[in-house]
């Protein structure tokens, strides 16, 4: 019983993490196209207010995997938050300046001040995209922890593989938002999001390719795969949507470009997530000293009311959630911004 | 440099920095949701423009709340990973369900709730602003049910070399912890009230906007009457719990040193820790300190020589913490009791409204170091009674977290600075009437 509860919930840590990449992940995108497609104040303002009613919302799936991760396995919390320091720091710094910029922004009329909270949305998305690639990148290939604990250090994460999962994760982050500006945004600026989607899409499939090769040589994340070959319907599943994604973009079909963008995302996760399996925090030092989902679960009745709450409010929340998705789907128009709440 | 000192100090100024904007964001959305209703049942235009100017004020705050926020979840595995490693079986689940159940929906709702005027009926917009209220009300009965088990843990066993849950029940049932969430989440509708009263003053001594800023005073000054009488209500059942589940505590609190039954109060005191006795005692009351710990004059009650010396926290900061809250505490009941006599004729009394106006400030004090009393007063526990600060925090580098504490100072200087210019120059600016 134990054992499945684990089970369960390491895959429910990845749903997770995977939902948090799919719902601020177009956010991080959008706030790191802001400097690129942004030509004047107005089309910087579309941009913002295209994210403004929902980033909120979206970013608290962050809250909600860390808070799982404390809940249902407290030592992972404790071995990864605290080796992880310095760049979590980062991202959470990041974080921080990133929500003040959209509300603080438009609060002043000059256009020094509005530069200011430019850079910090772009800042403060662009760190916490690439981060957390390198983060988890170094987690699938392992990493130097031993009974004194961990030795690495931001510049230890810094490898080819950690590099190569930060670009990865920017990429995704830039398609997913460059696809939600095509939906969202009029005119030229619609035009340059459609046309950034299209150019972005090759660079994201050309690292993704080198990311699965690498993967291969890198991390034992193939393993499982290999074990029960089924397992690769995920894989193929993600290459699906990303050619999908291709596939609506050049029939204009923007929603379902976003949709499939939403599933790439989704699926890559859970491909990284499966091969990983049963490990959350790997020693590349000797596996006795790996975190697993068995070896550094909470107990088992933390585990199973944990589980209840989160079987009835999860669906609640993705319920409430599609609902302001819905209200806010619509393309936005220049008239939007003289409405008086807007960023 | 000592990590552990260094990661207190880096958690003291998130979340007393955390909680400049958590307390206005608990007890401005309870205003602003009825004022919005009011506007729904009369039609009347300027109970919309409350809901607007508010609503703007409220927005700003809540950002920054929002945000600070957000470290603090991470700062237990970043900063505390020994605490989270060997409580986190218990303590996690009520983070993790805070996330979940409370603060999604207030999150999703804010976006509604401001982007949302065109979208919704009126009916539809001034119901997700109370949901907005209630949802930041249900996240901090979970936080405090989490500070309360800090407090008073209940409803675990020791096993596998940790902390596990027994009892969940026992957990969320924590009378620590729901004395502790009405005293603050009133003491939070407190500092909202005086907010909207200060900033209403202001106006009115200028004599701008008169009905508008009248009406807002006025609504805010029953909530803030009724609150900071309730505040002091619960404050008093909290301290004959302390007086029960954390001796050291409440002897520090009044500086108590000996046991002794019909135990005074001194009006005046100022405690001398090194040689465990008051410097000066000034207008002692015998028996009141038993009265307030046992509701009986003639109970014993414990004093600090009876505790070891290694489990007594600092008496001076709890002493003058508790001091200062309470001196504060009961302030805000007089200033509200005497407005409730001016409320017909605020326009008649500048001076009233001049200390309305300075008062702005007094609630925010009167919250921190209410934190710093229920905080530094369990001090050297981490864990009441179960687990030692020092021996809680992650085995990194003082410098690493020396970086962040610096980090922390400075961005949140930063952040503080233009968070409160927004504030003051929109509240002086004053409402668009629709």
């Amino acid at each position: 019983m134990e054992f499945i509860l684990q089970f369960i919930w390491f895959f429910l840590w990845g749903l997770l993490w995977a939902l948090f990449f799919m719902t601020d992940g177009y956010d991080f995108g959008v706030g790191a196209l802001l400097p690129f497609l942004g030509k004047d104040d107005t089309d910087k303002r579309l941009m913002i207010n295209s994210i403004g009613p929902l980033w909120d919302g979206n970013e608290v799936w962050l809250l909600t995997a860390g808070g799982v991760t404390f809940a249902a396995f407290p030592q992972v919390y404790a071995v990864m938050f605290s080796s992880f320091y310095t760049p979590l720091l980062l991202i959470l710094f990041a974080l921080i300046i990133r929500g003040v910029s959209f509300e603080f922004r438009g609060k002043i009329e000059s256009a020094a001040w509005k530069k200011l909270w430019d850079t910090c949305i772009f800042i403060g998305s662009v760190v916490p995209a690439i981060l957390f690639g390198v983060a988890f990148a170094n987690i699938f290939q392992g990493l130097p922890l031993d009974q004194n604990g961990y030795h690495g250090n931001l510049i230890y994460l810094l490898n080819p593989y950690g590099i190569l999962g930060g670009v990865l994760f920017l990429l995704w982050f830039l398609e997913h938002g460059a696809l939600w500006l095509s939906i969202k945004t009029p005119g030229q600026l619609h035009d340059r999001s459609v046309s950034a989607a299209n150019s972005i899409w090759f660079g994201l499939l050309g690292i993704s390719v080198l990311f699965l090769i690498a993967t291969y040589f890198y991390t034992p994340l193939y393993a499982n795969y290999l074990a029960h070959p089924i397992l690769f319907i995920v894989p193929l599943i993600t290459v699906l949507s990303l050619l999908g994604v291709k596939f609506f973009l050049l029939k204009e079909a923007y929603f379902k470009a976003w949709f499939a963008s939403a599933l790439t995302i989704v699926s890559a996760t859970f491909f990284c997530i499966i091969g990983l399996y049963p490990n959350m925090f790997p020693s590349n030092i000797d596996s006795i000293y790996s975190l697993t989902a068995h070896n550094a679960s909470g107990s088992q009745l933390t585990l199973t009311i944990m589980l209840i709450v989160v079987l009835i409010f999860i669906p609640i929340v993705i319920g409430y959630q599609a609902w302001a998705f819905y209200m806010f789907k619509d393309k936005l128009s220049v008239d939007d911004l003289d409405y008086e709440e807007a960023y | 440099m000592d990590v552990v000192l260094l990661s207190r100090l880096q958690f003291a100024a998130a979340t007393m920095f955390h909680f400049l904007f958590v307390p206005l964001t608990l007890g401005i959305s309870v205003l602003i949701a009825y004022m919005e209703t009011q506007y729904v049942r009369t039609g009347d235009e300027t109970y919309l423009s409350m809901t607007k100017f508010w609503g703007k004020l409220f927005l700003i705050n809540f950002a920054l709340g929002v945000v600070t926020g957000i470290t603090l979840e991470f700062q237990f595995g970043t900063n505390w990973s020994r605490y989270s490693a060997y409580v986190g079986d218990v303590f996690g689940s009520l983070l993790a369900i805070e996330a979940t159940a409370a603060f999604f929906l207030e999150s999703t709702l804010i976006g509604i709730w401001v982007f949302g005027w065109q979208k919704l009926s009126k009916k539809a917009h001034a119901t997700v602003m109370w949901l907005i209220a209630f949802a930041g009300t249900l996240s901090s009965i979970w936080i405090l049910m989490a500070n309360g088990w800090m407090q008073h843990p209940v409803g675990y066993v020791i096993r596998n070399g940790r902390a596990e849950l027994d009892s969940f029940t026992a957990v969320v049932t924590n009378k620590f912890g729901i004395l502790e969430f009405f005293h603050m989440v009133s003491s939070a509708y407190v500092l909202g009230a005086f907010f909207v009263m200060g900033i209403s003053a202001y106006h009115l001594l200028k004599k701008q906007h008169i009905e508008f800023f009248t009406r807002s005073f006025k609504i805010a000054l029953v909530f803030g009457l009724v609150s900071s009488l309730f505040v002091a209500v619960i404050g008093d059942m909290h301290g004959v719990h302390v007086a029960e589940v954390q001796p050291a505590k409440f002897a520090a609190m009044e500086s108590h040193w000996e046991t002794t039954t019909r135990a005074p109060i001194h009006l005046i005191a100022i405690p001398d820790e090194k040689n465990e006795k008051n410097l000066i005692e000034i207008g002692s009351i015998p028996g009141l300190l038993s009265f307030l710990s046992h509701h009986d004059f003639n109970a014993e009650v414990t004093g600090l020589k009876d505790i070891p010396k290694d489990e007594r926290p600092p008496v001076l900061l709890t002493f003058l913490s508790f001091r200062i809250m309470v001196g504060l505490g009961t302030l805000f009941i007089l200033l509200t009791l005497i407005g409730w006599f001016k409320r017909n004729r605020l326009l008649e009394s500048p001076n009233y409204l001049k200390i309305m106006l300075l008062s702005i400030p007094l609630p925010y004090i009167a919250i921190e170091v209410g934190w710093v009393l229920a905080e530094v007063g369990r001090q050297p526990w981490i864990v009441y009674g179960l687990m030692k600060t020092s021996d809680a925090a992650s085995p990194i580098a003082g410098s690493q977290v020396l970086f962040s504490l610096i980090a922390f100072i400075l961005l949140y200087s930063f952040l503080g600075a233009v968070g409160f210019y927004l504030i003051v120059i929109n509240a002086k600016k004053g409402p668009v009437l629709e």
